[in-house]
């Protein structure tokens, strides 16, 4: 699949990218081909197909609905209007990625969403999550409209927004 | 009644709960990889005209470019037909809306399939098109069907019984008119058609097998339903067999999916291998389920208390191409404005009518709401001429138990369901509706260029207890379950629920509940999760099989304990005589060699309903014309709450899914000179945002419904559907004259109140 872990990058010009996703480092060969990353693949794509990293889901394909949210350096991003050579030398942290690795217990964040149903298809659910990191991780405490605010971009048709916002706040409190 | 149940009515995590959380939940696209190596990618050419008929298609460049494994048109496929009735061929030389698929193309990737796309050649002659159902109707219209002529679909449907309803005919409507204190008449609408849009997109992969083996993974809300759909549709000789999973939200609209799942198929069968089909969003948007249209020109009489002596006219019902349900919707929707109406003389007639768009089809409701939206203005002209209240008219006029019906199937059912009053009363008290009703057409509050108005919604369906659900329970000798049910979940969290049933009744640790996958191979017949029948029809079918097996497993069991299989009862797998709880034995007891079966199936029962009831407030800005919706409460009674969490969510979801906002601001936009939907992206469709979430206050009674094990009925559909028309009134109030046309965008407020001019006829409005 023109992955290859760790591999010397050739010099030049660099038909590599290195990304590193949820810890893990990944080397991707940029080029023409099946196997090999093609400048126009979106990191939703390189994350889905590539990666076999599912858990971040494509909805709009569109920058509009929020579903395929992932952290960029740990800011919220859009996957689906991220190329993958723009993401060379970058962290990227997917919903796969936000348990402990060690003890596999889940984030408080995820935990949170868990005790307040805070989903009901549960599509939107992994963007959701996501965003919601971002935001904790810059605003440890936010209020209820900061949450709003930081979730606006993200679509959910059952309208489980009420319980998403219970739940974000409940994280918010228990890492306090 | 809560507290002495184990699981239901408690807050519990949903069974997928962690699933869903980490990303493991897979849906449909996310495990493609795995299960088919040498899975094909599919595209569909779709036609840029919105009526045209395919004088010649080239498709030699497309079947020679490198990766294309198969190019499909309407020469190369099967006579197949779907439909109801079965007239829409599933490939035709003939295309309807812009969408309409021309060609069909699998190929080893997804970019070659577009590739391959651009490569195919046709040549059309564009034939005159029809938009809108009153010109549908006119002599010399442009004809959409041969065998629909008038491009009037076929009312009723074998599917709905002999008797299928067709219309409200009864009483005498000349003597009701008679004796009517007012009378009004009008046309109203509600043919904005929005789309439900759901966040995963609509796909297919379907596997051919020769001689006549098709097998589906689909991402459904009811994986049997698109069973008996394709079985008939493909003239049925072919075995078709259906993997469910878990569905990124449906509200109906995936009860649709046959042409789709037709396409991925017979690109299989030209190619030998999997294929899987996966529509982008503007597909999504452009060419799959909207709402149903819904024009009635209509009458009423009504006389000063609220009392309806009269109803007559026609209900243009628009569904757009062809229909697939439409039948179904308009007998649903005939029989639930009986619920909310009561009244003695009904002259209702529907007409189903095709135009040039996409198709309508079932959308979070089942063709009620789309009557009511269109109704209720009508009935609120006469309350207004009358001076009655619009909370005091639905007090007075939902069906209450001894009162009667057709349902959708004909027959005449006298009601037994609760009496739901009270909730109206409870919801109206948290509302405070009594202080902030200040008349027909009089805000509730005004300050500056802010006026505030509030309005009153409602909406109860029968189909509660529709049709059949059926589930083998299986209790094994080392203490677990095992419940065969086709049910897939698909956001309401009813599959989860099922766990908490069974474990409920054999008073078992959830976690010895298994449900089996959805694959209609091994699981009985199961209608799936729609008109709210969850709760009442498909847990009842599991109730009736857990009671089965444990009635099985105590008459095995009972001599072992020297007592009758009647004196006994079984608690965390132990059975003991409940005269003498101390001895117990294990249900291992029954044999290690074997396995207790208990069989439940549940008989639909229309003879009750649930009911919504929503009441909101609304402020609008005089200068921009903008709406905001300041305030919700629903008001309902439940009977039992089964998972307070779901619930909510269910309530909530009154914002979603094309249901209350669509009288604010969802709208499928249909440009009518060239046919095409100009708003098929998710920006330029307007959605609710968490930034302008209004307070919702959910009233919520629980009055033990007898019928049911635990006393419960379910209410998840109907959340969406008294939304609009509360709104219409609320802001009709707020701004002092009528509003009637849906949604409410600034520009219809403006003209409303007289600050721009009225649309100029002829033009693109």
């Amino acid at each position: 699949m023109g992955t290859m872990k760790d591999s010397k990058r050739t010099s030049g010009r660099t038909p590599f990218i290195s990304l590193t996703v949820n810890d893990q480092r990944y080397e991707l060969e940029v080029g023409q081909g099946d196997d090999k990353l093609q400048v126009s693949d979106t990191l939703t794509h390189t994350l889905r197909e590539t990666l076999g990293l599912t858990g971040t889901k494509l909805s709009c394909d569109n920058g509009a609905c929020g579903c395929c949210t992932v952290l960029i350096n740990g800011k919220a991003r859009l996957s689906c209007m991220t190329l993958t050579v723009e993401c060379d030398g970058k962290e990227i942290r997917t919903i796969e990625g936000l348990r402990d690795p060690k003890t596999r217990s889940l984030d408080p964040l995820q935990q949170a969403f868990v005790d307040h149903t805070a989903f009901q298809c549960g599509y939107c659910t992994p963007g959701m999550i996501m965003s919601a990191k971002a935001l904790l991780n810059e605003t440890p405490h936010p209020t209820e409209d900061e949450v709003k605010e930081a979730l606006s971009g993200n679509f959910c048709r059952c309208i489980s927004h009420y319980h998403v916002v219970r739940a974000v706040l409940a994280a918010s409190e228990k890492m306090r | 009644m809560a507290d002495t149940y184990r699981y239901i009515g408690k807050a519990l995590p949903r069974r997928d709960a962690v699933d869903i959380v980490t990303g493991a939940t897979r849906f449909l696209d996310d495990n493609k990889q795995i299960k088919f190596p040498d899975l094909l990618h599919a595209k569909v050419l779709r036609s840029p005209h919105p009526h045209a008929v395919i004088k010649r298609i080239d498709c030699g460049k497309a079947r020679r470019l490198k990766g294309v494994k198969a190019v499909l048109t309407w020469e190369d496929v099967p006579d197949w037909k779907g439909g109801t009735p079965r007239v829409v061929r599933i490939l035709d030389r003939k295309v309807r809306y812009v969408g309409d698929a021309v060609a069909l193309v699998a190929a080893t990737s997804e970019e070659t399939a577009k590739k391959a796309l651009r490569l195919i050649d046709v040549e059309y002659e564009i034939l005159p098109a029809v938009f809108d159902v009153d010109d549908a109707l006119k002599p010399g219209a442009p004809q959409l069907h041969d065998d629909l002529p008038g491009n009037i679909a076929t009312p009723g449907s074998g599917i709905l019984g002999p008797k299928g309803l067709t219309q409200v005919v009864m009483g005498d409507v000349k003597k009701g008119f008679e004796e009517a204190d007012v009378i009004t008449e009008g046309t109203f609408g509600y043919e904005k058609t929005p789309n439900p849009i759901p966040p995963e997109p609509p796909g297919v992969v379907a596997l051919w097998e020769d001689p006549n083996k098709a097998t589906f993974w689909v991402a459904n809300q009811s994986p049997y339903l698109d069973k008996i759909a394709l079985y008939h549709n493909f003239g049925r000789k072919i075995d078709v067999r259906i993997h469910g999973g878990p569905c990124g939200g449906s509200y109906g609209s995936r009860t649709m999916s046959w042409q789709m799942q037709t396409y991925a198929l017979l690109l299989s069968k030209a190619t030998g291998r999997p294929v899987k089909l996966i529509l982008t969003k503007g597909e999504h948007l452009a060419t799959f389920t909207l709402r149903l249209g819904s024009r009635m020109r209509a009458k009423v009489g009504m006389k000063k208390d609220g009392t309806v002596t009269a109803v007559s006219g026609t209900w243009l019902v628009g569904t757009g191409h062809y229909s697939f349900s439409t039948q179904f919707m308009v007998g649903v929707g005939a029989g639930e404005a009986q619920l909310m109406v009561r009244c003695p003389n009904w002259d209702l007639r529907p007409i189903i009518v095709c135009t040039n768009r996409n198709a309508s089809g079932p959308v979070r409701g089942f063709g009620g709401q789309e009557l009511k939206c269109a109704l209720i203005p009508l009935l609120c002209l006469a309350m207004e001429k009358a001076g009655v209240d619009p909370l005091e008219f639905f007090k007075k006029n939902f069906a209450r138990p001894g009162d009667g019906y057709f349902w959708r199937d004909g027959i005449w059912y006298t009601y037994r369901g609760a009496e739901y009053w009270r909730a109206m009363e409870k919801g109206a008290e948290r509302f405070d509706w009594r202080e902030k009703w200040k008349g027909w057409l009089k805000p509730s509050s005004v300050s500056g260029t802010k006026r505030r108005g509030v309005g009153v919604g409602i909406h109860g369906n029968a189909d509660v207890g529709e049709d059949s659900s059926e589930a083998y329970v299986q209790l094994r000798p080392d203490g677990t379950v095992l419940v065969n049910s086709n049910l897939t979940e698909h956001g309401t969290g009813q599959w989860s629920n099922l766990h908490k049933v069974v474990a409920e009744v054999l008073q078992l640790p959830l976690d010895r509940v298994t449900v089996t996958p959805s694959d209609t191979l091994f699981n009985p017949y199961e209608f799936g999760p729609s008109g709210s029948r969850g709760t009442y029809a498909i847990a009842s079918a599991l109730i009736a099989a857990a009671e089965d097996a444990k009635k099985k497993l105590f008459e095995i069991v009972a001599p072992a304990l020297q007592a009758g299989p009647d004196e006994l009862d079984t608690v965390d797998g132990m059975i003991f005589a409940r005269s003498n709880p101390e001895r117990k034995v294990p249900w291992r007891a029954m044999g290690f060699d074997r396995t207790v079966t208990g069989i439940g199936r549940f008989e639909h029962d229309y003879s009750m309903s649930n009911c919504m009831t929503t009441f909101v407030e609304v402020e609008v800005d005089t200068e921009t014309g903008k709406v905001d919706l300041v305030r919700v409460v629903n008001a309902t009674d439940v009977g039992q709450i089964m998972d307070p969490q779901a619930l909510e969510g269910q309530l909530n979801g009154c914002l979603g899914s094309a249901g209350l906002d669509s009288a604010l601001f969802e709208e499928t936009i249909l440009d009518p000179s060239t046919g095409r939907t100009l708003n098929a992206n998710m920006i330029d469709y307007k959605w609710r945002t968490f930034s302008e979430l209004p307070p919702i206050d959910n009233v919520v009674l629980e009055t033990p419904f007898p019928t049911h094990r635990f006393g419960a009925i379910g209410v998840g559909e109907v959340a969406t559907a008294p939304g609009p028309i509360a709104v219409l009134i609320a802001v009709s109030n707020a701004i002092g004259t009528w509003v009637h046309e849906y949604p409410l965008t600034p520009d219809k407020i403006l003209r409303a109140l007289g600050k721009i001019p009225p649309v100029r006829q002829g033009g693109v409005s």
